[in-house]
């Protein structure tokens, strides 16, 4: 009898799980086929799943469409076709761990690696750098990177989260009419509490003493990002002339919500360029218009490449997840992304040989020695979507790191500033130190850079 | 048939109370141990020694820790991220300031005693609150812990990131922690540390201290009647308990994620280790491993099965499924076996027995 009922539970349980796996196998969508030598493996780290899905399924999409283009309008790179290994990792650092060991010896070994996360990123540094591939983590990750003498297989250009603090108080500053008017101007710097949020904190204090403002500092806990009632009543009674932010996920919008219901004038509101998802304003109605965001490509999808992207990509149906995120400031994020990884790729073919697949090693080569011009980005039909951006041996932030401003009105992200270029005689000292403090404990030499 | 506790005949008191009196178990547990040392670093692939192996041998150490806690003295904790977090953070300090010649071991334990302090602290609310209330009691100690190693910058000497990166160290030569050590130096010096320490946890849940946490679990009352001090043996649980959650943070941080990072140690994984312990079974050494490797492994499995069949599936649909079948995977077992992994290990063991012939 005992054995029977054990069966009988048994027997239940196993016909659930298979109805759950026919149920979900209607989601069954093609992706590229498993890796064969011939191809450039590129793995994708993403989080289409968890709490910060809404940012990492659109730059999931992005990143994974461009490649998808370049293989269906020009049959690959010179002949090489990329295959994009995704992997979820829910943006968990053991997960992303996992995942980077997973897909480092796909097919012909891996490009190079986006994480998309600073804890992930932090987490691979010194692995990518054991295996000799480049992480490309686009305006993210690890600030003090950017100098390469230390950190030569990692790359955050256009610009770092540092840089970007600089270039959102000068265009403040700009604003207000000029550098002086900051002085005695009173800032709310509000933050997920998380190694991401607190990056620029040591260069807001240095312009603090610099230009003479003050701000208070109004952390967000990761695990309530969503409660944010009591930090607004605080900033209501401080009154700042500016809020600062550096959110993501949930949080983004609930700060947008929380701003607006204390009518805080949101042109004075400005987040940082993972806080310019349409996610942070689209939930707040019209309470969210005017809200500014920094961000380092144009939002929208009035971009050149946009018609390829639709001729052989999206009417062929091979646009990657649902194929609903076109446009999107994220998805435009993933693009870039992608764009920058495939010249790069180029670049290193036409210098090790085209045609062929190149290793983690070349394509370090290729990201350091990058160059693209303004007439290559034309000629590309990317114009507003990557920045003319040129990397060195020592500066793997770019030389010319700046920001734009976009600004909510209602329905979309219009910019409304030019190129605000960020204050690198102020953060690259900082920079520096950071990083050398970082190879004395960790016993790296500086590498020769000349 | 394979397995028989019976015709065993003990002749001298060291032969009865040995770790394992039975032969059977005494040689399966040693063979394991061998092939663990000499077989696993030779054939294992360097993804499944650092991706796999790694984390669920250090994570079978946090479990162990919070099985003696909860498990054998009754203390439901849910500070378990927490103290591992004072594990690696204390380890970092000390590893990045000790003279040269101290070896790499001196600040993983380091870290762990920290830990153990800390314990005791938290520990102390548990003479008074019970069950549930002192889960929450302990809750404060995860979120406080966290919010400590963040806010004083003397825990990551001074680094502007806040997120310093695991310094690399050496035995006899080898790198054993950061990136550049090699998959088997890693795997060997996170396997030493789980042997010995599984070894310390069975001997003393078996010898006097063990039994005092079993007895305050089963009904303290009584307990304190026959002569058991709460005080002391609630707050050794909670010091070796700490101990051990701390060693696995230090060794999390130094031989897995290579950075001190405060997320890694966050709520989620406080409740990670605790389903651990409950679907590995509570009280249970052996439970504490195969919660680990359940619980751990198990979303990694199902992760890839998908592509072990050719199967092109969508990463956010392989997700989905992964979240579903795990999720019906812990109702089943908690349905079938609600004692844990462990329990059902034992009937295994019953039944090969009989086996083949059941009558």
């Amino acid at each position: 009898m005992w054995e029977k009922r054990n069966m009988s539970i048994t027997r239940k349980a196993l016909l659930g799980l298979t109805a759950g796996a026919v149920m979900a196998t209607g989601g069954l969508v093609a992706q590229p086929a498993p890796a064969s030598a011939e191809e450039q493996v590129v793995p994708s780290l993403v989080y289409r799943t968890g709490p910060f899905a809404p940012g990492g399924i659109s730059l999931a999409d992005g990143f994974a469409d461009y490649f998808t283009l370049i293989n269906e309008r020009d049959g690959g790179i010179n002949g090489v076709k990329i295959n994009v290994v995704e992997c979820e990792t829910g943006y968990n650092t053991d997960r992303g761990v996992e995942c980077y060991d997973r897909t480092k010896n796909e097919g012909s070994g891996a490009t190079f690696y986006s994480p998309w996360s600073t804890g992930i990123t932090y987490a691979l540094i010194e692995k990518a750098t054991q295996d000799k591939i480049p992480i490309l983590s686009m305006g993210y990750g690890r600030t003090s990177a950017a100098d390469g003498r230390f950190f030569p297989y990692v790359f955050n250009f256009p610009s770092t989260y540092w840089n970007q603090a600089t270039a959102i108080i000068r265009y403040i500053a700009d604003q207000e009419g000029g550098m002086d008017a900051l002085n005695g101007m009173d800032f709310a710097y509000i933050h997920l509490d998380h190694p991401y949020g607190k990056e620029p904190i040591p260069t807001l204090d240095v312009m603090a003493e610099q230009f003479g403002f003050t701000y208070a500092k109004y952390p967000v806990p990761p695990a309530s990002m969503t409660e944010q009632k009591s930090i607004f009543l605080q900033i209501r009674r401080q009154r700042p002339d500016y809020i600062i932010m550096w959110g993501w996920g949930a949080m983004n919008s609930t700060a947008v919500n929380e701003a607006a219901s204390i009518k805080f004038p949101m042109d004075k509101f400005i987040g940082n360029w993972w806080s310019a998802g349409e996610d942070a304003v689209e939930a707040g109605g019209d309470g969210a218009v005017g809200y500014k965001a920094a961000s380092f490509h144009g939002p929208g999808d009035d971009f050149a490449v946009y018609a390829d992207l639709k001729e052989h990509v999206y009417d062929k149906g091979l646009a990657a997840g649902k194929g609903d995120q076109m446009g999107r400031v994220l998805y435009n994020r993933g693009l870039n992304n992608a764009i920058v990884a495939v010249e790069a790729i180029r670049d290193a073919q036409a210098h090790f040989g085209e045609g062929q697949v190149i290793t983690g090693e070349q394509m370090q080569w290729a990201l350091e020695n990058l160059d693209l011009t303004a007439g290559e980005i034309e000629a590309l039909g990317v114009t507003g979507l990557v920045p003319p951006t040129k990397v060195t041996c020592e500066n793997h932030e770019g030389l010319n790191p700046a920001i734009l401003i976009q600004q909510w009105n209602g329905s979309e992200y219009e910019m409304v500033s030019d190129w605000v270029p960020a204050m690198t005689d102020l953060t690259r000292p900082i920079l520096e130190a950071e990083a050398e403090a970082y190879a004395a404990e960790q016993g790296i030499e500086a590498r020769d850079c000349s | 048939m394979f397995y028989r506790e019976a015709g065993q005949f003990k002749t001298s008191y060291a032969a009865d109370q040995q770790l394992l009196p039975i032969p059977m178990d005494r040689v399966f547990v040693i063979a394991v141990v061998l092939i663990a040392i000499f077989v696993v670093p030779v054939v294992g692939s360097q993804y499944w020694l650092e991706s796999i192996l790694l984390p669920v041998l250090i994570l079978s150490i946090a479990a162990l820790g919070l099985n003696i806690l909860t498990g054998y003295c009754g203390q439901l904790s849910l500070g378990t991220g927490g103290f591992m977090a004072a594990g690696a953070y204390m380890s970092y300090k000390i590893a990045t300031n000790m003279p040269e010649f101290m070896p790499v071991w001196v600040p993983i334990l380091g870290g762990g005693l920290f830990a153990a302090s800390i314990g005791v602290i938290f520990g102390l609310p548990s003479l008074r609150i019970k069950g549930f209330y002192l889960a929450v009691a302990t809750l404060a100690a995860q979120f406080f812990l966290l919010w400590l190693f963040q806010k004083v910058p003397w825990f990551v000497n001074y680094s502007i990131s806040g997120v310093p990166s695991a310094p690399p160290e050496t035995i006899l030569g080898f790198y054993v922690t950061g990136a550049s050590a090699s998959p088997e130096a890693k795997y060997l010096f996170v396997l030493a540390f789980v042997i010995v320490l599984a070894l310390l946890a069975r001997n003393m849940v078996r010898s006097r201290i063990g039994r005092s946490w079993m007895a305050i679990r089963d009904m303290d009352i009584a307990a304190e009647l026959i002569g058991i001090k709460p005080l002391q043996t609630k707050l050794t649980a909670f010091a070796i308990s700490s101990f051990y959650c701390g060693v696995a943070g230090a060794l999390w941080s130094f031989c897995y994620i290579n950075t001190v990072e405060p997320t890694a140690f966050d709520i989620e994984r406080s409740f990670q280790v605790l389903f651990m312990i409950i679907v590995g079974g509570l009280g249970s050494v052996l439970g504490s491993f195969f919660g680990a490797a359940f619980i751990f492994l198990l979303p990694i499995l199902l992760n890839n099965v998908p592509g072990w069949f050719g199967l092109q599936l969508a990463t956010d649909v392989v997700s989905h499924l992964e979240f579903m079948v795990f999720g019906a995977a812990i109702i089943f077992f908690l349905i079938v076996e609600p004692h844990g992994l462990a329990r059902l290990w034992q009937i295994a063991k019953e039944k090969l027995r009989l086996w083949p012939f059941p009558h």
